[in-house]
């Protein structure tokens, strides 16, 4: 599958869409990056008149890349891709060490830490162009039935 | 393995995801994981999984999908162990 299906397969859109490249993928790992434009709405009211990405959509963008998309790859794998895909973030546990300004990219790295029974637990790592950690943690997901 | 000693080896494993601790208190095999500890489907994944570790079996997903009650999972478990 390529990574430009994957990103057409992504259940987002503007303005909550967090991916922008899947630069490799594989059974048990992924990676990504994601451009914060200076446009997003929610600049102005976090922080006033001190724009700093949220780390809500820092760990949402983490989750796009890290566990969605891998998660999407995966079921493709597995032949079991439903359309409409329903997916719920179901935990996360994550530290936040650098602030994300405005304009800044920003890479994604995750590993599978399992794939079981419909839930995906990912380690997911997000860094500046520098390579220094802004954000890392856990995060899991599942796929609802109809 | 005795029926008992399963029961407390699940109840080791469950007490770390559970919700509502009064269900601990009167936990049997008619505990149900959703109502009685308030474990959701995310977690009880990970009850699953600590399940085959702690008696190195493999749970498949229809087994999985029937585990409600400490009772199923002891079924399970002593049915996996047997075969």
């Amino acid at each position: 599958m390529k990574s430009t299906d994957i990103i057409s397969r992504l259940p987002y859109t503007d303005p909550f869409l967090f991916v922008d490249e899947i630069t490799a993928v594989s059974k048990d790992k992924i990676e990504g990056n994601y451009l914060f434009k200076r446009t997003h709405d929610f600049y102005s009211g976090h922080f006033k008149n001190l724009p700093v990405t949220p780390g809500v959509i820092l760990a949402e963008c983490m989750a796009q890349i890290g566990v969605v998309s891998l998660g999407i790859y995966l079921l493709d794998i597995e032949q079991t891709v439903v359309e409409p895909l329903q997916i719920a973030m179901t935990s996360s546990h994550v530290d936040f060490l650098l602030p994300v300004y405005p304009g800044e990219k920003v890479f994604v790295r995750s590993v599978k830490q399992y794939f079981r029974f419909n839930k995906l637990k990912c380690h997911v790592t997000m860094t500046n162009a520098e390579e220094k950690v802004l954000c890392r943690g856990e995060i899991s997901g599942m796929i609802l039935k109809p | 393995m005795t029926n008992q000693d399963i029961i407390a080896k699940i109840k080791t494993i469950v007490t770390p995801y559970t919700q509502r601790r009064e269900g601990l208190l009167e936990f049997n095999e008619s505990t149900n994981f959703l109502n009685d500890l308030e474990i959701n489907s995310a977690n009880l994944v990970d009850v699953v999984l600590d399940v085959e570790d702690e008696f190195d079996i493999e749970i498949d997903n229809n087994s999985m999908e029937g585990m409600m009650t400490v009772g199923d999972a002891r079924d399970i478990i002593l049915k996996k162990l047997n075969t």
